[in-house]
């Protein structure tokens, strides 16, 4: 196959500017000569991307082509669409104009990638200023070519004219000759933060034409029709194939391999470096053979984990390595002192307590990890689906002794991503097995390692716990979490001990630790918030190593908190969505509450419901999150299936605010997303291990949901705040579903589902 | 290595490799195709699905030496920009795609379904889609695809009874 083409065309005129890459090309192979000329070296298609340049975020050409540079990447939420409609209304032409060119370490700024629902919260801002100023320079152009004043100008899909019909007219495209050569302010800040600005002001919200309006999501033609081009497809000319070796106990290293045991198979052979050990082959099924076939002996090693159904007690047990006091999130946390806040639910008329168990739990992607790397002659080229390619570029620049600015990272969309899942391993596997042998090679991952060797979102045993006085008000309210660290594992790979081929390698993982604790405005009095963290179960390339999923740890968080607001209102005989308006003081947490109650038609009254004898069991419940800008209110109606323990969450009602709504029809999408992939988690989903290694290794092994057990409906409400900045979307739904689900089968049975995932055997052992 | 021939969206392609490679891996790297991919090896996914003889099949499990002779559809070959087939087009409509990945098996179940079934009602829908995985949860739109689908299919045989009764 020839080479894979990058996303737009290539930059001609950067290729003619870069003189170094022409001396490069001198005396090396065909087949590099080759790749060259598409322009494809690391060196070649460097662009000039100073935030502080205009020219670094679009790119117009002179049929009035917009390219948008974004330095995050769509998920399969749709963000690049989004951002392609803040660009287009800010510089006034037709949607259909605008390319975005997302995640290249060479061609974008470092905007920080995927994550925290930032692609539109954060990530559009720079684009909104770049896309406006770009606009004001085009009209002033347009001011100078035609006499007119500026003020006097219009633009309408590019088309530069004069108001009043004078018939003189120029396009950006005649405008735009040799780029902007404008500069932009810069907050001096890379990452999600990154931000410029430009003399021109953006457009107010209430002149918008194209940002809010439903425009077709630009991926997905190409989805359908199989036209696009994931990571996966990505093969370089002269590329081996490989496949990497695991151990069947966690934490054995191979110690003697015997290479005859392959010596069949054609053209395989063994790469080792450190710890790490993988075969390769000209053909990747030879690669996978030669994989099954190879003889290895691994070091005997003691089993490293507790066995699996002793993992609560576990944690329980557990030191405490570090907690909200000392870091997490921006930094140090208020001091703990639950002293106060014990003593008083101590003292109160009534007490409720709860622990909360959450297991481990699998991103388990679509299609496991998956890198592409070429490393020769002093500089690496690299594909990866990874969620944040400039971190990974600097993490694999550590790993192969190169400077950054040697090694370009081309991300190419991937089977989603929703945390650092097992998409930044492959990659770094890819380089340096690369630079053993000298040519370009891909790393596919097996199922069983997307499953058996993705950092894991963090097991935890969530304690709360409300004093009650005498009239059944709330007195005092406690919240621990006490879980394994969701900064296990980095949450970007800029240094390869955040990676299992760095730890294999020799370099020490990293000791980072962070949880998550509630933050919706509850006001209960005397309350006292916090988290715990523990030890990690093995300190290298490990299995069951941990980091964020979906929303970090907030799912684990509120399926506790939203969980325990229903036990004490149940214990108080109030109703749910009651006593959380009592409490409630942030108005667009209350706003969404309200507008969930009347979406779904909510009837006041204490859970559970009256009548509990039927073979099939009706609840409702109701579940709250705020975070990254987002305000989700759920609603879930369950059936209970007394006699085999299936719950059905049949109905959702979703109240939805995330600011300003850039594209409602992506929204919806992604809502429906949040909430399905929500169920799934809550009912199905738990990685399961022994003392030896992880047991979950496929999809009978890790079931997850299909679509018998979809919901029949969800009703969505967004509220739209175009004087609000747009916030996330990405997580906060999905935040609410554990709770609400959990919260309907109290209603429906009578029977508190403290433990997830509400299995059919949990399920119907709860109701015996 | 042994030889074989498979007939990929009407055309006839030789291939040389071994008797027990899956399919899968002579679709996606001898022929360079995009539409089904590698999710498990296992046949428990279906991103990798195709249709061999009217059935919806998992290529990845399914050696070439068992196919060869025979006729497979893919989803490269389903449709084109220009005439994308109704399912295709039911599944642009209703954007029934987060990351796409798994995208190719819940199209090329739902081709084989309904032309065995034309007229599902939404339970056989689901029965029709039962154990392929998608992991973005994007299953509410592609039941709303299918349906789509098979409304249109409905419709279109509809007019062509009604063009054949005239």
């Amino acid at each position: 196959m020839s080479d894979s083409p990058l996303p737009v065309a290539f930059d001609r005129r950067a290729f003619l500017k870069s003189g170094a890459s022409l001396v490069f090309v001198v005396g090396t192979g065909g087949i590099t000569i080759a790749r060259r000329a598409a322009g494809q070296t690391v060196s070649a298609a460097a662009r000039a991307i100073a935030p502080t340049s205009l020219d670094s975020w679009l790119q117009l050409d002179a049929s009035g082509a917009v390219t948008a540079f974004f330095g995050k990447m769509d998920m399969g939420q749709g963000v690049d669409t989004a951002i392609a409609q803040v660009v287009a209304e800010e510089l006034d032409v037709d949607v259909a104009r605008v390319t975005v060119v997302m995640g290249d370490t060479h061609r974008t700024p470092n905007q920080g990638g995927a994550s925290g629902s930032s692609g539109c919260r954060l990530g559009a801002n720079a684009l909104r200023n770049a896309a406006a100023e770009a606009r004001r320079v085009l009209v002033a152009r347009a001011s100078e070519r035609l006499g007119v004043p500026a003020a006097d100008l219009r633009v309408t899909d590019g088309r530069v004219s004069a108001a009043g019909g004078s018939g003189r007219a120029v396009t950006y495209g005649e405008l735009i000759a040799d780029g902007f050569a404008t500069e932009l302010d810069w907050n001096e800040r890379y990452g999600n933060n990154l931000n410029v600005t430009g003399v021109a002001k953006p457009k107010s919200p209430g002149d918008y034409r194209v940002v809010g309006t439903p425009v077709p999501r630009k991926d997905i033609a190409g989805k359908v029709m199989a036209t696009t081009e994931y990571c996966h497809h990505v093969r370089l000319p002269g590329m081996l194939h490989a496949r990497t070796l695991r151990p069947p106990v966690a934490n054995a290293v191979p110690v003697r391999v015997d290479e005859s045991s392959i010596a069949a198979i054609p053209g395989a052979r063994v790469v080792r470096k450190g710890d790490f050990i993988a075969v390769v082959a000209p053909q990747e099924w030879h690669a996978i053979k030669a994989s099954r076939e190879l003889k290895v002996t691994w070091s005997e090693t003691a089993p490293p984990f507790p066995r699996g159904d002793t993992l609560f007690s576990h944690i329980r047990a557990a030191p405490v390595a570090s907690d909200s006091a000392r870091g997490g999130f921006g930094g140090a946390g208020q001091p703990i002192n639950a002293e106060p806040t014990l003593a008083a639910i101590a003292s109160s008329a009534r007490r409720v307590e709860a622990d909360y168990e959450v297991p481990f739990q699998s991103h388990a992607r679509m299609g496991p990890s998956v890198g592409v790397a070429d490393v020769r002659a002093g500089e690496a080229l690299v594909y990866s689906d990874t969620q944040k390619s400039h971190d990974q570029r600097d993490g694999i620049a550590k790993i192969l002794g190169l400077p950054p600015e040697k090694v370009r990272v081309i991300w190419k969309p991937g089977p989603g991503s929703y945390g650092r899942s097992d998409s930044d391993e492959a990659a770094f596997e890819a380089a340096v097995i690369s630079q053993l042998v000298g040519a370009p090679v891909r790393v596919q991952w097996m199922r069983n390692e997307g499953h058996g060797w993705d950092p894991k979102a963090p097991a935890c045993v969530i304690s709360c716990k409300a004093g009650l006085n005498a009239s059944n008000e709330i007195a005092a309210w406690y919240f621990r979490a006490k879980g394994f660290s969701g900064w296990d594992v980095n949450f970007n790979s800029a240094d390869p001990k955040d990676t299992l081929v760095g730890q294999l390698l020799g370099i020490k993982k990293g000791d980072a630790h962070n949880f998550g604790a509630p933050a919706e405005s509850y006001a209960f009095p005397n309350t006292v918030k916090y988290w715990e963290t523990i030890p990690t179960l093995l300190d290298r390339a490990s299995p069951l190593r941990c980091a964020h999923m979906r929303a970090p740890q907030e799912p684990q968080v509120h399926f506790a908190h939203e969980s325990f607001i229903d036990e004490v209102a149940a214990a108080a005989g109030v109703d749910p969505i009651a006593l959380r308006l009592k409490h409630l003081r942030d108005p667009r947490e209350i706003a969404v509450v309200e507008e969930v109650a009347r979406l779904s038609k909510w009837q006041s009254r204490p859970s559970p419901a009256s009548s509990r004898s039927d073979a099939v069991l009706r609840g409702r419940g109701v579940s709250l999150n705020s975070g990254f800008g987002g305000y989700v209110a759920t609603v879930c109606e369950v059936e209970v299936e007394r006699a085999t323990g299936r719950v059905w969450p049949r109905r959702f009602f979703v109240a939805h605010d995330c600011g300003l709504i850039i594209n409602p029809r992506g929204l919806h999408g992604t809502i429906e997303g949040n909430v399905v992939q929500g169920v799934s988690r809550t009912l199905f989903e738990e990685v399961r291990f022994d003392e030896r290694n992880v047991l979950s290794v496929d999809w009978a092994t890790y079931p997850i949901l299909e679509i018998g057990d979809a919901p029949e409906s969800i009703e969505i409400a967004t509220i739209n705040r175009p004087e609000e900045p747009s916030g996330g979307a990405g997580e906060p739904a999905h935040v609410t579903i554990p709770a609400a689900i959990a919260n309907a089968v109290f209603d429906a049975t009578g029977v508190r589902m403290r433990r997830l995932p509400l299995t059919v055997e949990r399920v119907k052992a709860a109701l015996a | 290595m042994p030889r074989y021939t498979v007939i990929v969206d009407g055309t006839r392609r030789e291939l040389e490799a071994d008797a027990d490679m899956p399919l899968l891996y002579a679709l996606r790297g001898d022929l360079a195709l995009k539409g089904p991919k590698f999710g498990c090896g296992l046949a428990q996914c279906g991103a990798c699905t195709v249709i061999l003889n009217g059935a919806a099949t998992r290529s990845c499990v399914i050696p070439l030496s068992a196919v060869d002779g025979a006729s497979v559809r893919t989803l490269d070959g389903l449709g084109t920009a220009d005439k994308p087939h109704p399912v295709q087009a039911a599944f642009i409509a209703e954007e029934a795609a987060q990351c796409g990945y798994c995208t190719n098996g819940w199209i090329m179940t739902a081709v084989a379904g309904l032309e065995r079934n034309p007229n599902p009602t939404d339970a056989e829908i689901r029965s029709m889609l039962a154990g392929l995985k998608c992991r973005c949860g994007t299953h509410m739109a592609i039941m709303r695809a299918v349906r789509r689908a098979a409304d249109a299919l409905a419709s279109t045989s509809a007019d062509n009874s009604s063009e054949r009764d005239a």
